[in-house]
């Protein structure tokens, strides 16, 4: 029971980070109707921002909440301001364009800012400090749960519930369900499409940063490349959910956290990776809309 | 004076943005900070430039669009002129031609190796050409095809002892095999989702090579596979390597006649007609899925190949050669070339492959110019350094052959 526990937590863990990330694909996919390839690496730059910025205040003999605290708010500025200049720089040139311009675009984005930043910093392995708390009333529960993992779980669904509210009580989140619907005809209404947009990026950047922190801080170390796997991870997992749809974003990072953690768990951990590629190849050959996901209408 | 503003925000903005990671590197276990401001002003005075460099370019690519569309265009650039007129590039193909093959007696060993490789990716990128240039289907793990026909001749080699040229065509024939079975049920998604999935593919392959030591040999590879033999003679290894050239030249020669007939072949232009509209192709009756598939196994054919190629000329083969950055690379080739275009796919690899040959000190940087070209090329100049042409007919020419 404590092995299954643990598993089950395993993913929850797991499929919150994936669910921060997918979001943030299915937004922009929801938006502009592209895969933003490059949705990865702004998750991973958060974290090395993160990592950065706790490394300069550690020297300077700051509290660990403090660093906790200024870390997380820096990695969501600059994740947030490279998503948004991404955007304007790559995709913004080629709404009109084919609709592989701007899929090539992001990964030749991508792949910029992976060797960008393992230019500028290493190629190496770095180690992530511990930033997240230890909780005493957990001791006894360690065989299957750690702090960081409750911190990341709550984290997770207090942000997925902040965006929610933010979607669905908000003037700028209507304007955002209004240009997912139809952006030629949310323009005519007066909707400002170009800063939906840009707030598109700028949101779903923030949480791969979020996720991008809480994760670093709970495996210990990061490298250039951590964004190219979660990135296609999450992607799987916005569409096993459903691509365009947030709720299901969610529920598609718990489901491929759990399978994951279950089939690495149970049946082989060599084959880990390969599980989450040959669900996102199945669910695209079986259901290509997802579990939440409306079958699209062709429109001749 | 608009211009001005805009260049001093972006330097400012790109100063700030790259602060945390180009500025300050961090040990961690140290507890040590370096600072390198020396950079910001680097990206600040860059940031300066290019925006002006951004506005005027980006000022022309509209120019251009709107020529496009009331008809004035037209005119073909000219290279492109260059490129159509016989009496200017058959001289210079002749002259290539025989610098190509006198090549070996002159060239260093070290040379002709790096020659070879760059064949090799001239090839891959001539094959995906017929996949992402002519058809419009995104693949992103063609390298997965390219493994599996390395794969095949390593394994067959080491179990069997068969030959180069025996397993050629098998390895052909196995690239064309997987590029059907996994075509079969992912060609009816759309452009982006087939993108993603041909790149799940791609790694499924690679890493079940890896993890599958009794069938593969795991991450180690297979070593000592046999170089190609000439007529049952067995080669000293720079003889192999010059006679591992020839026949790069001959399967380039062959690939370039052939993808060259096969564009403008019936299918060649149902590949095109598919790209440009789908619905419209189904309309005049085009068999799309079959369509598609035909490019599809075409294409992985000739990774096949190319990876039967590999395998012998390295003599051994290992799962990470074929990671989704040589499928990346390829694309860029592809797509920095000028997709759809022979001439424009065949400039881009050898450019990709020879210039960090000669400019050592720009190799670290290869991967990052390659990600930014394939930004630039895209919003600047989608069409590639060469845009493919379309054969127009002349008696529609005096109609005028625009829609």
């Amino acid at each position: 029971m404590d092995y299954f526990l643990e598993l089950f937590f395993g993913g929850l863990t797991r499929g919150s980070i994936y669910a921060l990330i997918a979001v943030g694909y299915t937004m922009v996919y929801g938006i502009i109707e592209l895969i933003n390839f490059a949705h990865g690496e702004i998750y991973m730059i958060g974290a090395f921002t993160a990592l950065i910025v706790a490394g300069v205040l550690t020297a300077l003999g700051l509290p660990a909440l403090a660093i906790l605290a200024v870390a997380l708010a820096a990695a969501v500025v600059w994740s947030a301001g490279y998503g948004f200049t991404v955007e304007k720089i790559a995709y913004k040139p080629l709404r009109t364009a084919p609709r592989l311009s701007p899929l090539i675009s992001a990964i030749g984005m991508s792949i910029f800012l992976q060797n960008y930043v393992m230019l500028a910093q290493t190629s190496d392995f770095l180690p992530f400090p511990k930033l997240l708390p230890e909780l005493e009333f957990l001791k006894p529960y360690r065989a299957f749960i750690g702090s960081s993992e409750i911190f990341i779980i709550l984290a997770t669904a207090l942000s997925c519930a902040g965006l929610t509210l933010f979607i669905k009580f908000t003037r700028m989140g209507k304007a955002m369900r209004a240009t997912a619907q139809n952006r030629k005809m949310a323009l005519l209404v007066g909707v400002n499409v170009d800063r939906v947009i840009s707030l598109t990026f700028v949101i779903g950047s923030s949480l791969a940063a979020v996720g991008g922190v809480l994760i670093a801080s709970h495996i210990g170390q990061i490298n250039f490349m951590i964004g190219f796997l979660a990135g296609i991870k999450a992607f799987t997992a916005a569409v096993l959910g459903g691509i365009g749809s947030i709720p299901g974003a969610m529920l598609g990072g718990l489901v491929l956290g759990w399978t994951e953690s279950f089939s690495t768990g149970y049946v082989s951990s060599d084959y880990e990776d390969v599980f989450a590629f040959l669900l996102l190849v199945l669910i695209l050959i079986f259901r290509p809309s997802g579990i939440l996901g409306k079958a699209p209408t062709q429109k001749v | 004076m608009g211009n001005l503003k805009k260049a001093v925000l972006a330097s400012l903005w790109f100063m700030f943005l790259t602060f945390p990671v180009l500025v300050v590197r961090v040990n961690t276990i140290e507890k040590t900070v370096q600072w390198r401001f020396m950079n910001m002003i680097y990206v600040g005075v860059a940031a300066f430039a290019l925006s002006y460099v951004w506005s005027y370019l980006l000022a022309k690519r509209q120019l251009g669009e709107a020529r496009a569309a009331d008809g004035t265009g037209g005119r073909p650039s000219l290279f492109g002129r260059l490129l159509s007129e016989p009496r200017i590039y058959g001289p210079f193909l002749a002259v290539a031609g025989l610098a190509a093959l006198a090549f070996p007696a002159v060239g260093s060993m070290y040379q002709v190796n790096i020659l070879i490789t760059a064949l090799i990716y001239v090839v891959l990128a001539l094959g995906l050409n017929i996949v992402v240039g002519l058809s419009g289907l995104l693949v992103l793990g063609y390298a997965a095809f390219y493994a599996v026909g390395a794969y095949t001749y390593a394994l067959l080699n080491h179990h069997f002892g068969l030959g180069f040229w025996t397993v050629l065509p098998i390895g052909a024939g196995m690239g064309a095999l997987f590029g059907i079975l996994l075509g079969t049920p992912v060609l009816r998604l759309r452009g982006d989702y087939l993108a993603i999935v041909t790149l799940g593919f791609g790694e499924i392959i690679r890493l079940v090579l890896e993890n599958w030591s009794d069938f593969s040999m795991g991450p180690s590879g297979i070593s000592g596979i046999d170089r190609p033999s000439l007529f049952g003679m067995q080669l000293s290894v720079s003889g192999s390597t010059i006679y591992m050239y020839y026949i790069m030249i001959g399967l380039m020669l062959l690939t370039i006649f052939l993808t060259n007939r096969l564009k403008n072949s019936r299918i060649g232009r149902a590949w095109v007609a598919l790209r440009e509209d789908e619905i419209a192709c189904q309309a005049m009756g085009i068999d799309k899925t079959r369509t598609k598939l035909t490019a599809f196994a075409l294409g992985a054919a000739w990774a096949g190949l190319m990876g039967v190629v590999f395998a012998g000329k390295t003599v051994f083969v290992n799962p990470a050669s074929f990671t989704f950055l040589e499928s990346a690379m390829i694309l860029a080739m592809v797509v920095l070339g000028g997709m759809g275009s022979i001439v424009g796919v065949v400039l881009g690899a050898l450019v990709l492959i020879l210039l960090p040959e000669f400019l050592r000190d720009f190799a670290l940087y290869r991967m990052l110019i390659f990600g930014a070209a394939m930004v630039l090329v895209m919003v600047l100049r989608p069409q590639g350094l060469v845009s493919g042409e379309r054969k127009v007919y002349r008696f529609r020419a005096a109609e005028g052959s625009h829609e």
